[in-house]
């Protein structure tokens, strides 16, 4: 029987990665973009786990609020990469440290 | 507004207009009005003092304005006309006049010349401050404004690192002084209750024998606080101990060691023990102890001023015996005869002094004496003046006939100490005797050295430079100076001085040839003494006069057997044979070098005080002030600034990641907290 544990624990490991892939990645931002949307759907599971183990719609209708909101912040998040590659010519992680103090 | 406003304001506003407006009206226009303005205040002052000496003047007080009114302090600003005040009103505005004019010849080719006769006015007007004060706080206004002038004048060439270090000295030794002056202020105030100089005489008798705690003793009010005020006259007119700023302070242009440091402001010290003298007459000890400083200064002076070779030092060592001899005829109860004194030294030490300004001038800066010699016939009228000012130092003249300035004030001192029955005036006389001689010696080797013999001027370092500069546009110089090396002149002409500078002399030269013959009655006969001094606050020992006049012979001739004694010595030691002074010197090899090195008072007072002061200056620079102050205070606050805001860069690392990183972990030590705490 599947229970809302292993949502958990699936949604967990999702989360981790996500976290991971923003922190240990050097190489590409698009890899961030890609971890940032992994931490999104780990956040929609619980909430559809719990929307379903609760019976309460309200966190099913938020995941699909959260899937918009991942998508149009993909496709401004992709757009920035086009604009900044133009500028730059690289979209390697390292190189992106105009912020340095 | 009486002609008393018109002699005291008039240099003020001349110092104000020369010193503010200079660029204005330009520096003809500055000179003619301080020197106008002073000729005027002179024209003034005489009057005056001869009003007080015919008796149709009395004294009086013309008020200014209020001043202060705090609590029990309460004072006017007025102006004390007496026949104290008289008599300095015609020194220094006499002196000054004539030294404004001379300084027209001496100071012309000097680039600031509106700024010396700005000082020179602003002096004088603080000096006539002095003299009219009606109570202590306005004398002592004066009295640190003739020392402010002093310090301006003296560092005047302020290019000169020596002219700079002897203002600062002058300044600070006199600092030493003022203390003890304004504690004796303090005191006055505390035990009379006023600064009125009529009230405090007034009141002083009753204080006779009461005690004071002072640094943890008891002692005798009275002497206490004339002992205070006398060591603010020490500073002021270089006494013994607070001299060495004197000597130094020929730095300055020689119109001012004329004016400043012979005729009036070293003389200021004199002048307050007399106007206060009622005061002094109630503390023997204190008298006692202005006999003893006065008495030691006047052979202290004296023998240095035996060994000194710059001609303008020689004479300011003679300013400070002179004014010894003026505290200890104070001190012995004298008060007129060290009046007189301070009257006829004004005369014939300012023409000294601008008589060797001339010589200076006509021998290019050379102050020298051993370059000096054979002066006589290139510059007769300097001679001649300067040969009435020595004959009027060692008072020259004969007992019962009459003589110069000198002979009747010098005299009448000396009488005084032995005819007085104060403690210590057998001490007194028999050091005035002494330095009577020696001070006919320096004086007359003054004269011998620099205006006769053979010229030497050949070794002088400024008369080289004369001719060098000259030999550049004059082709037969070379012979020339070939030829003089065999004379001594180096082929050098000096000049007698311009019309400007000979006057004052012609001036002065009057009054050290008649100033004591004219005015010995009034000042120090037992009758008319009596009469002119009645009004004033000069307590005048009548029976001291009389005493006086009693002398034995051997006392009056005394001064004159002395001073031959030391004109014959002199005449002998540099006129007949040419190298007695050199084997005299080798033959008291240690007490030759005592006196030239002036006793070692600059070498003690080194030791003493200033290098413990440099040492306690550096202590608290590098170890308080860089170690502790510094170190914890601004730098240290920010050397803690500089290293967090270092620390906090390092974290700046510009990728995004730490960012993110470091949210998250903010994030998540938020969340656990609040769990925690739930």
């Amino acid at each position: 029987m599947i229970g809302i544990e292993h949502y958990l624990v699936v949604s967990s490991i999702l989360f981790v990665m996500g976290v991971l892939g923003i922190f240990l990645n050097r190489k590409n931002v698009i890899i961030i973009l890609m971890a940032i949307e992994l931490i999104l759907l780990a956040v929609n599971i619980n909430l559809v786990a719990f929307s379903v183990f609760l019976g309460d719609l309200t966190g099913q209708i938020f995941a699909m609020f959260v899937l918009t909101v991942a998508a149009g912040e993909a496709a401004i998040g992709l757009a920035i990469l086009v604009i900044y590659f133009r500028g730059r010519g690289t979209i390697a992680v390292d190189d992106v440290n105009r912020m340095k103090g | 507004m009486t002609s008393i406003h018109i002699i005291v304001f008039l240099p003020l506003l001349a110092a104000l207009v020369a010193g503010l407006g200079q660029r204005f009206i330009g520096a003809v226009a500055s000179k003619t009005i301080t020197t106008a303005g002073l000729f005027t205040a002179s024209l003034l002052s005489w009057p005056i003092f001869i009003g007080f000496l015919n008796g149709s003047e009395t004294a009086y007080v013309a008020p200014v304005m209020n001043w202060v009114q705090s609590g029990d302090l309460s004072f006017d600003w007025e102006l004390r006309v007496d026949a104290l005040t008289a008599v300095m009103l015609v020194v220094i505005t006499t002196v000054s006049a004539l030294v404004h004019l001379y300084s027209w010849g001496y100071m012309e080719e000097d680039p600031d010349q509106p700024r010396f006769f700005a000082y020179l006015s602003l002096f004088t007007f603080a000096m006539l401050m002095l003299v009219t004060a009606n109570n202590l706080v306005q004398m002592f206004f004066g009295w640190e404004g003739v020392g402010l002038a002093s310090y301006l004048l003296i560092g005047f060439w302020y290019k000169k690192p020596s002219a700079n270090a002897a203002a600062i000295k002058a300044f600070v030794v006199n600092r030493v002084g003022d203390l003890g002056f304004m504690l004796g202020i303090f005191g006055v105030f505390w035990l009379f209750g006023t600064v009125s100089i009529p009230d405090i005489l007034a009141a002083a008798p009753d204080k006779v024998g009461s005690s004071i705690g002072f640094l943890g003793f008891r002692v005798d009010t009275m002497s206490l606080l004339c002992i205070l005020l006398f060591i603010g006259a020490m500073g002021k007119s270089a006494q013994l101990g607070l001299h060495t700023w004197l000597p130094d302070a020929m730095e300055g242009p020689t119109p001012v060691s004329a004016l400043i440091h012979a005729a009036t402001m070293v003389t200021a010290g004199v002048f307050m023990v007399c106007r206060l003298s009622p005061l002094f007459e109630t503390s023997q000890f204190a008298l006692d102890v202005v006999t003893i400083v006065g008495a030691t200064t006047a052979i202290f002076a004296a023998t240095v001023g035996l060994v000194q070779t710059d001609i303008k030092r020689v004479i300011a060592y003679s300013t400070c015996s002179q004014l010894g001899y003026m505290f200890f005829a104070a001190g012995t109860g004298a008060y007129g005869a060290a009046m007189f004194h301070l009257f006829t030294h004004a005369f014939f030490k300012a023409l000294l002094f601008l008589g060797a300004g001339s010589v200076i001038h006509a021998m290019h800066h050379e102050q020298d004496m051993r370059y000096y010699g054979g002066l006589r016939k290139h510059i007769p009228l300097t001679f001649w003046a300067m040969m009435a000012g020595t004959l009027a130092i060692t008072g020259v003249g004969i007992v019962g006939v009459g003589g110069f300035a000198g002979f009747y004030s010098k005299d009448a001192i000396i009488e005084a100490a032995f005819a007085s029955h104060s403690t210590f005036h057998m001490y007194a006389f028999g050091i005035g005797v002494l330095a009577a001689l020696l001070t006919s010696f320096y004086s007359w080797r003054l004269m011998f050295l620099t205006f006769f013999g053979t010229p030497r001027w050949a070794q002088s370092e400024h008369i080289q430079h004369a001719m060098h500069d000259h030999g550049d546009h004059d082709e037969h110089t070379h012979d020339h100076v070939h030829d003089a090396h065999i004379d001594g002149t180096a082929g050098y002409h000096p000049h007698e001085s311009p019309l400007p500078m000979l006057i004052p002399l012609g001036v002065l030269t009057l009054g050290a040839i008649f100033a004591g013959f004219v005015f010995h009655g009034g000042f120090i006969e037992a009758e008319t003494g009596k009469a002119f001094w009645a009004n004033s606050t000069l307590f005048f020992n009548e029976h001291l006069m009389h005493a006086m006049h009693e002398v034995p012979m051997w006392v009056k001739l005394s001064s004159t057997v002395a001073m031959l004694t030391g004109l014959l010595v002199a005449y002998v030691m540099y006129q007949q044979s040419k190298d007695a002074p050199k084997r005299l010197a080798t033959a008291f090899a240690p007490l030759y070098r005592f006196f030239l090195n002036k006793w070692y008072f600059d070498e003690l007072y080194n030791a003493v005080f200033v290098r413990p002061a440099f040492w306690f200056g550096r202590l608290f620079w590098k170890q308080g002030d860089i170690g502790i102050i510094d170190r914890f205070g601004p730098n240290g606050s920010a050397a803690v600034v500089s290293f967090g805001s270092k620390l906090a860069v390092k974290m700046q690392s510009g990728y995004l990641y730490t960012y993110a990183l470091v949210m998250l972990l903010g994030l998540v030590t938020a969340v656990s907290w609040m769990m925690v705490r739930t």
